[in-house]
């Protein structure tokens, strides 16, 4: 995983960005007024920007779908900003809880916790959407949106000891 | 009694000017504040065309203009973020302030125009221009340098810098003693931390008080909150401006982002019209004595703030590249220079301060962005047409 720094620029917006293995400054200036831009710099400078480009909101879609990002959670990230005390995380089921085997609509979760499963992660495969019949599997990963209370209440729920 | 049709006529003529020399410096990529004081410095008295009518409406307008421009600058910053850049910048924030408020004072000592006097000149001096820089910093493509926070921190230091030295100037404009200067001081700064400490906590809730699902009456709320406070500080001698900036700054998140939308297009009129009348109040036939001076001082105060910008820039491990054009992008002077000028009215000694600040920002606000973009373009692909910042 690369290492994401996050730098304020007071009176613009935020500068997230990272360093590929190759040398090269890559990340996205967050301005205040919603634009984003996306820029790089060259490993002979690291200081200065080699390239910047201004993406619309479709454009960086288009562009994560292209990187293979995953588009979900990176709506339910646009979705956490904009609604305040909104959480997501992801939470790992241990093996020896009692859930396993259970669906998520006999584990009750929504119910126990206020917190919702909106996907979860099995192996390599991510699965939106869950209904209440789905059964839950011991090392899933869960995407669970909520209160962090909530959250952490489904991570208490899911683990063992 | 008023002559309608003549005051109309003005008014139109000199708004639509403004219309078109902001056109003009889009076209050009330049700041539209040198024109503007140019087109008043034609207008003015002993220029091309003098203004008949139109004089009281835009000394008026030019009051709202200043308490727009501070306003819409405290909106710009939230309460953590000016804490965090004072913990982190003062070092270079205090030696920015002495190596460039040092030039202005001292030039206006030379010039004789007595310690008063000198000491808004240092204020013209000192503040570089947040609105330019911030244009730059787009324009090259260079908001995501390593420097940029470094010159975006300085610029916030130097507005807080402002909230405390616009009262001081103020004071001294008034001629007040120095016991009633030192407690417009304290008061100042009790206020201004005060604020900052409520915006630091609470910046949502005097948000949600004000605004309102329709635009008319959150416009209405804010335009008369900002109005009145400007009102209350410059009735403690604490100065409107200052006024205006402590609750922009207290304003902040959604808040603040929906007062700049609705405020902005306000904020460009008036300060539009600031400018002008700044310009219509200075002689312009007073310009040419005051000019070797001006260039001077520019040559002079653009050295001090490449050291400053070279220095602040180094303190956090920056490139030598990266340190000159932190240097060059803190050259720029202009609103704030304006308005530090603009409070000296009456104040003995300064009648020349007004075209020797008119040469001056004539000069900074141009040479800055120049020499930004000699040294180093950045290349920016897709930028909208729409210049945001």
């Amino acid at each position: 995983m690369a290492d994401i720094t996050e730098t304020a620029l007071p009176g613009v917006g935020q500068r997230i960005e990272f360093v590929s293995e190759a040398g090269n400054r890559i990340g996205v200036v967050h301005y205040r007024t919603g634009r984003r831009e996306l820029f790089v710099c060259s490993p002979s400078d690291p200081d200065a920007v080699e390239l910047s480009v201004a993406l619309t909101d479709d454009e960086r879609h288009a562009l994560a779908d292209a990187l293979g990002g995953s588009t979900i959670v990176e709506s339910l990230d646009s979705m956490a900003q904009h609604i305040e005390g909104l959480a997501i995380d992801w939470v790992t089921v241990d093996v020896g809880t009692p859930f396993v085997g259970k669906s998520i609509g006999d584990a009750r979760v929504r119910t126990r916790t206020g917190a919702s499963i909106v996907a979860v992660i099995r192996g390599e495969t991510a699965l939106p959407a869950p209904g209440p019949e789905f059964g839950i599997e011991a090392e899933d990963v869960l995407v669970v949106v909520g209160t962090p209370d909530g959250i952490v209440a489904v991570g208490d729920l899911m683990t063992t000891g | 009694m008023i002559d309608r049709a003549l005051l109309l006529t003005e008014l139109g003529a000199i708004i639509l000017g403004l219309g078109l020399l902001a056109r003009l410096a889009g076209r050009f990529g330049v700041s539209p504040i040198p024109l503007y004081l140019l087109a008043g410095l034609a207008f003015g008295e002993g220029g091309l065309v003098p203004l008949v009518t139109s004089e009281q409406f835009i000394e008026v307008g030019a009051e709202l203009g200043v308490v727009f421009l501070l306003f819409t600058l405290g909106l710009e910053y939230t309460a953590r973020e000016l804490v965090t850049s004072m913990r982190t910048v003062a070092p270079s924030g205090l030696l920015d302030l002495v190596l460039n408020f040092t030039p202005g004072l001292t030039a206006g000592l030379l010039l004789g125009w007595g310690i008063e006097a000198a000491l808004f000149l240092g204020g013209v001096t000192y503040i570089s221009s947040s609105g330019v820089v911030a244009k730059l910093l787009t324009d090259l493509g260079w908001t995501a340098n390593l420097e940029t926070p470094v010159v975006l921190s300085v610029l916030v230091f130097e507005d807080l810098a402002m909230a405390v030295l616009l009262p001081i100037l103020g004071a001294v404009a008034i001629g007040e003693g120095a016991t009633t200067a030192a407690i417009s001081i304290v008061v100042a700064v009790a206020v201004l931390v005060g604020a900052l400490a409520f915006s630091y906590r609470h910046g949502d809730r005097l948000g949600s008080l004000v605004f309102h699902s329709s635009d008319e009456v959150s416009l209405l709320s804010v335009f008369g909150l900002a109005l009145l406070v400007a009102g209350l500080a410059e009735s403690i001698h604490i100065s409107a401006a200052v006024g205006a900036f402590l609750v922009g700054i207290s304003l902040s998140g959604e808040a603040a982002s929906r007062a700049q939308s609705l405020l902005g297009p306000l904020r460009d009129l008036f300060a539009g019209v600031f400018f002008v009348f700044f310009g219509l109040s200075t002689d312009p036939g007073a310009i040419p004595a005051v000019l070797v001076p001006a260039v001077l001082l520019g040559v002079v105060t653009a050295a001090t703030k490449l050291f400053t910008g070279w220095t602040a820039a180094r303190r956090r491990g920056i490139s030598r590249s990266g340190r000159i054009r932190a240097g060059l992008a803190l050259v720029a002077r202009g609103e704030f220079s304006i308005v530090v000028a603009g409070l000296a009215v009456g104040v003995a000694g300064a009648e020349d301060l007004p075209a020797l600040a008119a040469a001056y920002v004539l000069l900074m606000a141009v040479a800055g962005p120049v020499a930004a973009r000699m040294a180093g373009p950045g290349r920016v692909a897709g930028r909208p047409a729409a210049a945001e910042t």
